[in-house]
């Protein structure tokens, strides 16, 4: 258990023009949320050049020139103690989006696999999977790659060791509680569980990324000889509610 | 409109700019040249913004023009012929169209840059035209490939070279502590500090792995932290203790610790060393890293003043022989900047 009195919230220097702040070292779903919320308040300080969050910190870069680190470092120990962030709402322009997947079968292969590791048959785990709301806890590893969280205890499987087999572009893969969604082919040890028509990143679009860190998703269960046409739909059929 | 013919590529040969900045929250690093002050290099030599797109190469192309164009050559040296007549590196040329431009292969060095006088205006992708591979955007080109260029922004030039620090043998590399620096034990740092490392052949814009003889780098603790934000420079540590310097075109989010940061005016010179080159890590504080550091403006600026007038054997006409090297500047500050 961090001890966020002692310990947490930290700042750190990374690299010449960046702060980095900490709200935990593991992953927690309070510091997450503080995560989130704290990127959305200090991106509004002034000369903050861009800021990014992942799973439990946030990243603000800036020219040192022109904003001293001192400084800035002074602004966010006053903006972390402004409020409580580990019990922050997430941002208020955050959306909610349903994304239609197939699952199981070829567009799931290791569902039936991650299942049975979960402890529970397929069905169980398809009505389970297909209505629990996940949040972007955060985008990384590859344009509009979503880490998605947080799943049931059970789903806390580990990723598995063979990166030979590529999941497809579209693929939803489970692993350590959280799921991901593949924006392109990739080899991965996330354990693919169903697959959608969806494209987080399009490069040739005028709005290229379509997920926001904050943003919340569920991925309702679709027959397969539905995939034909989610592949034809705009979004992959998915659709957003915004809450902003 | 003017366009570059590339006749032949080699593997790696890409459009290049600095690269997009702010997309880090979706995902997307910087990218940009692997070699940004040669880039930089190169728009100082034509006089031109610093914003324009050049071609990255690692290889050996052949190129041609369909108007007479301006171009010049930077970072990584390679052996550069116009139809047989030898070139000068760091240096710019006028290339005529029917004249074949042909570069390489390397002398020494990885990322060589061929700027043209208006810049490569193929179509903006997020907003820069730089390929970034592992995202998906941009492509290398294939053989035959043509793509447009811009107008020239100052047709009226010479030839000028511009003498360069050697970057492409190694050496000593600045680094400063990042937020898992304190993960390695004191003994583990102070040997990685004291350790001479070799860049390997493995290494792309993503990444550039190092090697040394002795154990691993390991921390002493930290592999089951959660991912964090990387920035390039990093030196991330693999689980057997291989450290590995990121380039541009990293991951933005990653699980294996990070024993440190380069200072980004160093990181070109990890990019750029040949492979087998020596590398060592010094560690310097905040302070000293952002006393000597360079902005791109500054770079651009420092590399204008270091321009030189035309050499006798390159010399395009009687005018050019005329101009010492001072004056080669202030002319074209006067007529083609101001």
């Amino acid at each position: 258990m961090v001890d966020r009195k002692t310990s947490f919230p930290q700042i750190a220097t990374l690299g010449l023009d960046g702060l980095l702040v900490r709200f935990s070292d593991r992953f927690d779903d309070a510091a997450n949320r503080a995560a989130l919320a704290f990127r959305g308040a200090a991106a509004a300080l002034e000369d903050v050049e861009e800021t990014s969050a992942s799973l439990g910190a946030v990243y603000l870069r800036f020219d040192p020139h022109r904003l001293p680190h001192a400084a800035l470092e002074e602004r966010l120990q006053a903006l972390l103690a402004d409020r409580d962030w580990y019990k922050a709402p997430l941002p208020a322009d955050h959306r909610v989006w349903q994304i239609p997947a197939v699952y199981g079968g070829e567009h799931g292969p290791q569902l039936e696999a991650a299942a049975e590791l979960a402890g529970t048959d397929v069905n169980t785990a398809i009505e389970e999977l297909s209505t629990v709301r996940l949040r972007v806890m955060a985008i990384g590893f590859a344009p509009g790659f979503p880490y998605l969280g947080q799943l049931a205890e059970r789903w806390n499987l580990p990723r598995h060791d063979d990166l030979k087999t590529a999941v497809p572009t579209g693929a939803l893969c489970l692993a350590i509680r959280q799921c991901v969604l593949f924006p392109a082919q990739s080899p991965t040890g996330w354990r693919h569980i169903a697959t959608t028509a969806f494209r987080g990143f399009r490069p040739d679009h005028d709005n290229p990324f379509l997920l926001q860190p904050g943003d919340e998703i569920s991925f309702p269960a679709v027959p397969a000889r539905d995939f034909g046409r989610l592949i034809d739909s705009p979004h992959g059929g998915a659709t957003c509610e915004s809450l902003g | 409109m003017n366009e570059l013919i590339v006749h032949r590529s080699g593997p790696g040969t890409i459009v290049q700019d600095h690269g997009r900045a702010g997309y880090l929250a979706q995902g997307l690093s910087r990218g940009g040249a692997a070699d940004r002050v040669a880039l930089v290099e190169g728009a100082a030599l034509l006089d031109q913004p610093l914003g324009l797109a050049a071609l990255e190469f690692i290889s050996s192309v052949e190129v041609e023009v369909t108007a007479p164009t301006w171009v010049a050559l930077t970072g990584a040296p390679k052996r550069a012929r116009r139809d047989g007549e030898a070139l000068s590196w760091n240096a710019c040329h006028l290339l005529s169209p029917g004249e074949r431009l042909h570069l390489g292969p390397a002398t020494t060095g990885n990322y060589a840059y061929l700027h043209v006088a208006g810049g490569i205006a193929t179509p903006m992708q997020v907003g820069s035209r730089g390929a970034h591979l592992t995202a998906g955007l941009g492509a290398t080109l294939a053989d035959g490939a043509r793509l447009p260029l811009g107008a020239d922004p100052a047709p009226r030039r010479c030839a000028r070279s511009l003498p360069t620090e050697n970057r492409f043998a190694g050496g000593e590399i600045r680094i400063l502590a990042g937020p898992q620096t304190g993960l390695f034990p004191p003994e583990v740092l102070d040997r990685f500090l004291a350790t001479r490392f070799s860049r390997t052949a493995w290494g792309n814009r993503q990444g550039v792995k190092l090697d040394h003889s002795g154990e691993g780098f390991r921390p002493a603790t930290g592999l089951d932290l959660v991912s964090e934000v990387i920035v390039p420079g990093d030196i991330q540590v693999t689980g057997d203790g291989t450290p590995y310097v990121l380039g541009p075109e990293c991951q933005t989010i990653g699980g294996y610790p990070r024993i440190a940061t380069i200072v980004p005016q160093d990181l070109p010179r990890v990019m750029q060393a040949t492979p087998g080159s020596p590398l060592r890590f010094r560690m310097v504080d905040l302070q000293q890293s952002l006393d000597s550091h360079l902005t791109i403006e500054k770079l651009y600026e420092n590399a204008r003043r270091r321009i030189q007038g035309p050499e006798l054997a390159l010399l395009d006409n009687l005018m050019t022989q005329n101009l010492i090297s001072g004056v080669v500047t202030d002319i074209l500050d006067d007529e083609d900047i101001s």
